[in-house]
């Protein structure tokens, strides 16, 4: 069985997928099941006050008892932000600890700021917690990352939301042969070649959101998803024929033609 | 009494506990996490909670995110 191990936890799916820009918690939960995904990312905000009560919530529409729940620290710009708000996320899930790290530099290009964003995993790792990293796919700050106790590195392929693809496929190779934990490609993937390509490239898992939700069709995009990344990873483990630059290798005998 | 609650003011004419807050604001049973002054509240501490003038809370709970 190829499964996924993270934290000493395995997942059958290597497809892990965000939960906002659905039209609906119906299509969420229609696309994140046809997907396959285990692993489904949350964010952390304030609750509105004055709501109705029985108001749906997306805790109904997935249940935490039948998936892993990821919550980001989206949107925080500094490392104590995102701190406090994983800690109030351990807190709403009674004491869950595998999390998602972010910590953005820059609000056009939603560019991962490094420098507090390993600040902030060091505490996290002190403090207990499971930290996926979303990073850079600078090489020597990946390997960092992983020195400070995360428990997977997730580099971008390009910038969030952006279904750019995967940009620069040789940072992420040596990312990808440092790495002693799973190597999750996070952000930018637009289309089903692009998480094949990651997981061709040996990465251990995908990460997206807005590549599905933002699909003409949410539901059957998913279902492509799934089955790019199965297919990459199962071409990643067969081994790719070596390539011929500029020779041809007949596939049908040479002998025994007709004369 | 004054409170914040998610940087809105609220006024109270006696000092609530915080499940008498998530009472009055209509949350109660809902999955939230609160952080009073910055500090988190354990869910089982809610009820002996007392809540002073000028506390700052925040209230949050799980939404889509990616």
């Amino acid at each position: 069985m190829d499964e996924l191990i993270i934290a000493g936890k395995a997942y059958s799916s290597r497809l892990l997928i965000g939960t906002g820009k659905y039209k609906d918690f119906d299509e969420t939960r229609r696309a994140v099941e046809e997907s396959g995904a285990q692993i489904v990312t949350v964010a952390i905000r304030r609750t509105n006050i004055g709501q109705t009560a029985g108001e749906p919530s997306l805790l109904d529409a997935l249940p935490p008892s039948k998936f892993t729940y990821l919550p980001n620290t989206a949107g925080c710009y500094s490392a104590d932000d995102a701190i406090r708000t994983l800690r109030l996320a351990r807190e709403l899930l009674d004491g869950h600890d595998l999390v998602k790290l972010e910590v953005l530099g820059d609000p056009k290009t939603l560019y991962p700021n490094m420098v507090e964003t390993i600040h902030a995993a060091e505490v996290l790792v002190r403090d207990g917690f499971k930290v996926m990293v979303y990073t850079s796919d600078d090489p020597i700050i990946a390997k960092q990352l992983e020195e400070i106790g995360c428990v997977a590195v997730m580099p971008l392929a390009s910038l969030i939301g952006s279904g750019m693809g995967i940009l620069n496929p040789w940072n992420l190779q040596i990312i990808i042969d440092n790495a002693k934990v799973p190597v999750i490609v996070d952000a930018g993937v637009g289309t089903a070649s692009d998480a094949a390509i990651a997981m061709e490239l040996g990465c251990d898992g995908v990460l997206m959101n807005t590549a599905i939700a933002g699909a003409g069709n949410p539901v059957l995009m998913a279902s492509a998803m799934k089955k790019a990344v199965q297919a990459g990873r199962e071409a990643f483990l067969a081994g790719r024929m070596p390539k011929k630059l500029y020779s041809a290798s007949p596939s049908s005998p040479t002998t025994g033609l007709i004369s | 009494m004054q409170l914040t609650v998610n940087g809105v003011p609220h006024s109270f004419e006696q000092n609530p506990n915080l499940s008498q807050l998530l009472e009055t604001l209509n949350l109660t049973g809902k999955r939230l996490a609160v952080e009073r002054n910055s500090e988190i509240v354990p869910r089982s501490q809610f009820g002996d909670t007392l809540l002073a003038d000028g506390d700052k809370l925040e209230i949050v709970v799980a939404v889509g995110g990616g």
